[in-house]
């Protein structure tokens, strides 16, 4: 359960004496509720309802971890370091919120610790697997049935599109144009033509107005803003 | 800012340890102001810890932190004090409390086990205590970069022998030692535990972990006493660092964090 261990690179001071979290485990319960929490985000909307499917290491010791606990709570929009993830399981059902686990027995690729998020509410939906990588750090590596990777340790703006020439040129171009630098761009794409998502990773936040002119781009069918997970 | 890669380094460079490893941090945030944010968190977290119906959600650890009697114990009041409480925050990480990752959630007793104790006899101030964390973090974070702090990759002397190496050097901190000691200090803590596997019952962050957060911190309090007392360990800091790595990628997966062998191989005491 090593704090910011298997990230590899520079690793923070505060990642030696932190994260401040809820016990047990920084993979097991911090990391899963930094996954929750996500999804959430991804959703744009409180969670009415959702499906979790548990693997790996996750699946074997999710009771005694908490992991179940830890990604309601995110998925309630609570943070690592929140108290209230002891009791997520009965908040979620006083709020209304519908959910239920099961377990995968066999996933390709997948990261130990790895866990599939369905989750519905204001009339949208959100598909997710993603994978708690050790110290409390998370990479999404599907959205909606799209292979991605992202951290949500930095701005993340996640647009998903059908895929034509042009998008890409077009949505870098107005978000130079609204003065957003672009740290990292990523696209991916299921089959030629068909839907593609574009994550971009960026310094400042882009404004209201800024998502507003993606979403009418023409090829553009969702713009979401993760804003960067701090806890 | 000037930059450390290994404890010499970070001894060498011109200042106090604490300023060095601050000069260092390139965030934007009030990085003083985070780290008794920390310190207050890791106090609350020994509060909770004490408390004798406290029970992890597995049932197997909790509420054994507030059996310990200072007054009665052999090894004198402040090491049994620095096991209390090292076992509180450990027993309180379990049971899912809030704690400080230090420099892992499985370790996280050690550091305020070695700093609450010590405090408590001698009275140091909140500044002094902080100025103890930034050298525990800067230990750690070289550490980080040169071996492990990953029991799934290093096993249990990347976790535990991490903090209490990290604790080891705060302790020299707070007593002010010279910067030798403190490489001595680091040195002996890791030796201490060179080799310790990762093997949790059930898989779980709780036995033998808390309990290795005890033998963690009196390790700690011991590098740091015969540091002190000016022995000088025949091996550098960075060379114990650097065998723990190795000795980390040699282990065996069964022994590193996986719930297969060691005391996770072991049969419960019923009841």
């Amino acid at each position: 359960m090593g704090s910011g261990a298997g990230n590899g690179g520079e690793m923070d001071i505060f990642d030696i004496i932190g994260p401040i979290m809820i016990g047990p485990s920084s993979s097991h319960t911090a990391g899963a509720a930094r996954i929750g929490r996500v999804a959430r985000r991804l959703l744009g909307a409180p969670v009415e309802w959702a499906s979790i499917g548990l693997y790996g290491s996750f699946a074997s010791t999710y009771q005694g971890h908490g992991t179940d606990r830890a990604i309601v709570a995110g998925l309630m929009d609570m943070g690592v370091d929140d108290i209230r993830i002891r009791e997520s399981l009965s908040l979620a059902r006083e709020a209304g919120m519908r959910y239920s686990f099961y377990t995968i027995d066999e996933l390709r690729d997948a990261h130990p610790n790895t866990a599939v998020i369905l989750a519905r509410g204001g009339g949208a939906q959100v598909e997710i697997q993603a994978a708690s990588i050790g110290g409390g750090a998370i990479r999404v590596e599907r959205l909606d049935g799209v292979r991605v990777s992202f951290t949500g340790e930095n701005n993340t703006l996640v647009i998903t599109h059908t895929d034509a020439p042009g998008v890409i040129a077009q949505v870098s171009s107005l978000l130079a144009g609204q003065g957003v630098n672009i740290a990292t761009m990523q696209v991916f794409r299921t089959v030629a033509g068909g839907d593609a998502v574009m994550v971009i990773e960026s310094d400042e936040l882009p404004t209201g107005s800024t998502l507003e002119c993606l979403r009418g781009l023409r090829a553009v069918n969702t713009v979401t803003m993760l804003k960067r997970l701090d806890r | 800012m000037t930059e450390y890669a290994s404890i010499a380094q970070l001894l060498a460079l011109e200042g106090s340890v604490p300023e060095v490893v601050l000069a260092a941090y390139s965030g934007e945030d009030d990085a003083r102001e985070r780290m008794r944010e920390a310190l207050g968190v890791m106090r609350e977290s020994v509060r909770e810890g004490m408390r004798p119906d406290l029970r992890s959600v597995s049932g197997m650890t909790g509420g054994q932190a507030a059996k310990i009697r200072p007054e009665a114990a052999l090894g004198g009041k402040t090491l049994a004090r620095a096991s209390a409480i090292a076992l509180a925050v450990a027993e309180s990480n379990a049971a899912m409390g809030k704690i400080v990752a230090a420099p892992t959630a499985g370790a996280c007793g050690i550091l305020p086990g070695a700093l609450f104790a010590v405090s408590e006899e001698r009275g140091y101030a909140e500044e002094q205590l902080v100025d103890a964390l930034f050298v525990a973090a800067g230990v750690g974070r070289v550490i980080a970069q040169r071996a492990s702090i990953s029991g799934a990759q290093g096993g249990c002397q990347a976790e535990c022998g991490s903090a209490s190496a990290m604790a080891a050097a705060a302790l020299v901190q707070l007593a002010q030692g010279e910067k030798t000691a403190m490489d001595s200090a680091i040195a002996f803590a890791l030796m201490n535990l060179m080799g310790l596997v990762c093997d949790p019952v059930k898989g779980l962050v709780e036995v033998p972990c808390v309990y290795r957060n005890v033998i963690g911190v009196a390790g700690a309090l011991t590098a740091a006493d015969m540091a002190l007392a000016g022995i000088v360990s025949p091996i550098p800091a960075d060379e114990a660092i650097d065998a723990m790595g190795r000795v980390g990628a040699m282990m065996p997966a069964a022994l590193r964090e996986t719930g297969i062998g060691g005391c996770a191989a072991c049969k419960l005491r019923e009841g």
